[in-house]
């Protein structure tokens, strides 16, 4: 469904962020992206929804170029691409329920989401979205009072609320702590699942995109050197990816055995690892 | 804990912060310019020491007067510019806000587009450059005496001052917040309402509360030069020399401007 072919951006200063990248995601997959900082992940994302505008190249979904929409043509293909960002990037004045809602103001038009009047189905779809993630008694709290890991889930939330076809996820554990990150990534591939959501996963820890992960994109220097399996991650491929270091200690599979009691009474897991 | 330190090397035992300018010959030459200056300045300034006893002499008329404020006598006077001051404040605070918040907007490089932007910042230049005093002046010479050129006057200072620290408070925001905001397909309206609002929201506030208290001391300066309000009346007893009737209005204004200082800060506490 996600198809990019000769991708380049170039920054007004200069700098190739990338240099020529071609992708295929197909439907209700989700792959992970990693490679070192600078390497245009973050670009790379961000041009699908053209939050940053690509130099050259095109950028297909679902067969139509993103590349060639124009202002409302483009408003109408975002709503339909999620993105989960790095700092949660909530607003952070706003309510739980109000953020939330923030996914539908691609559909709504000004006077309703300016007097917080938002259709009937999309209050009742909010809250199902969030009793999801297990954030019902947070509904009415500000974004700024929760944890990093309820913001996260604020975040997913919303990207959720847009009903896209394809989420955009910039580092969504970068953030928290190790356990609150696995939960978090473990959570999103679980609603890919449920959903047959097509994910792009910017990911830097490399163990943590083995785990949730079967395929694996590998960035450097704006220039795709790896797209395969997680098992294929060998030494040598982490080299091609991130350069010399001494990879055996991490690609090491870890076991997982840290669900939070919270999280175990839920929907049981969708193998996903 | 003991530092190990290489054998039979001998490290200094002072040392000075680098001066803030590094040339000793510049540094000399600017610092000793600058005492120069102030010697001159200093002997330049001629006092009339006869005036100077005369003065005492007003001031301390002025002072006693103050000592025995009089509120009765023109308490007409008082009222009727008292009022005029506080309408003129609240309408000219209103208005010159609901004026500020587009151009404002307009004035933020990161949302408004290159035209747009060098407008907004020229009008804002434009109302900052100019003093109340001499905004008054212009338009008591256009609308004439009274209120109405107070009233004017104050709205476009409003417009300088909010919307300059509105733009810049706009600026200011977490993109992050409005990316995520942008990326969910909102239009340019909604994203202000979303994006950016809430964020700005609070300082808003702050500043139109803090702008209310300048404009009712404004309201009271361009009275003096003829825009109406207490400024006139204050100017009126001053002429007459009723110091006791000018030291009652002065304490109404400290008072009035205590009040405004107080209840602001009241708000700007419950909206953090």
């Amino acid at each position: 469904m996600l198809q990019i072919r000769g991708l380049i951006k170039r920054y007004r200063t200069g700098d190739a962020a990338l240099s020529g990248v071609d992708l295929d995601v197909p439907s209700g997959e989700v792959i992970g992206l990693i490679g070192p900082s600078g390497a245009g992940k973050s670009t790379l994302i961000r041009c699908i929804n053209r939050l940053v505008e690509p130099s050259a190249g095109r950028i297909l979904v679902h067969g139509e170029d993103v590349t060639a929409l124009g202002r409302r043509d483009l408003r109408r293909m975002r709503r339909r691409m999620g993105m989960i960002f790095q700092e949660y990037a909530l607003v952070e004045r706003l309510t739980v329920m109000e953020n939330v809602l923030s996914g539908r103001l691609g559909y709504v038009p000004f006077w309703r989401s300016f007097f917080r009047r938002f259709p009937p189905q999309d209050v009742r779809n909010a809250f199902a979205i969030l009793d999801r993630v297990g954030l019902m008694d947070h509904v009415d709290k500000r974004a700024d009072a929760l944890s990093g890991g309820q913001r996260q889930r604020v975040g997913i939330a919303r990207a959720l609320q847009q009903n896209p076809d394809l989420l955009l996820v910039d580092e969504p554990t970068a953030s928290l702590d190790p356990k609150t990150s696995r939960q978090i990534m473990r959570l999103i591939c679980e609603i890919c699942a449920e959903r047959k959501l097509a994910a792009v996963v910017n990911i830097h820890d490399v163990s943590l995109a083995q785990m949730f992960l079967k395929r694996i994109v590998g960035l450097r220097a704006g220039v795709i050197v790896y797209d395969g399996p997680a098992d294929g991650l060998t030494p040598e491929v982490l080299t091609r990816i991130y350069g010399e270091e001494d990879w055996t200690r991490t690609t090491r599979r870890e076991e997982e055995g840290d669900d939070e009691p919270d999280m175990s009474t839920r929907t049981p897991l969708v193998a996903v690892s | 804990m003991s530092v190990p330190a290489s054998p039979g090397k001998v490290y200094p035992d002072v040392w000075r912060r680098p001066p803030f300018i590094a040339n000793p010959l510049w540094r000399w030459a600017i610092y000793g310019g600058a005492v120069l200056y102030l010697v001159l300045a200093v002997h330049s300034v001629e006092v009339n020491w006869v005036r100077v006893v005369e003065g005492l002499e007003r001031a301390g008329r002025l002072l006693s007067g103050f000592l025995t404020p009089n509120f009765v006598t023109r308490w007409h006077d008082i009222a009727l510019g008292m009022q005029e001051s506080l309408t003129m404040t609240v309408t000219a605070t209103v208005v010159g806000i609901l004026i500020s918040v587009p151009i404002g907007i307009g004035a933020a490089r990161n949302l408004a587009p290159s035209p747009v932007y060098l407008t907004c910042r020229g009008i804002i230049a434009v109302s900052r450059a100019l003093h109340e005093v001499i905004v008054a002046i212009l338009f008591v010479a256009m609308v004439g005496f009274g209120p109405l050129a107070g009233f004017l006057t104050l709205s476009f200072a409003t417009i300088g001052f909010l919307a300059k620290l509105l733009a810049e408070d706009i600026e200011d925001i977490d993109a992050s917040q409005a990316e995520a905001v942008r990326a969910t397909g909102a239009s340019w309206l909604q994203l202000i309402n979303y994006g950016v609002q809430p964020q700005v929201m609070p300082r808003l506030i702050g500043l139109s509360l803090y702008r209310l208290d300048i404009n009712f001391r404004e309201s009271a300066v361009v009275g003096i030069v003829g825009a109406g309000g207490i400024g006139a009346t204050l100017n009126t007893a001053l002429d007459r020399y009723e110091y006791d009737s000018a030291a009652a209005i002065l304490i109404l204004i400290i008072v009035i401007v205590m009040l405004c200082e107080y209840g602001s800060g009241l708000i700007r506490r419950r909206i953090q």
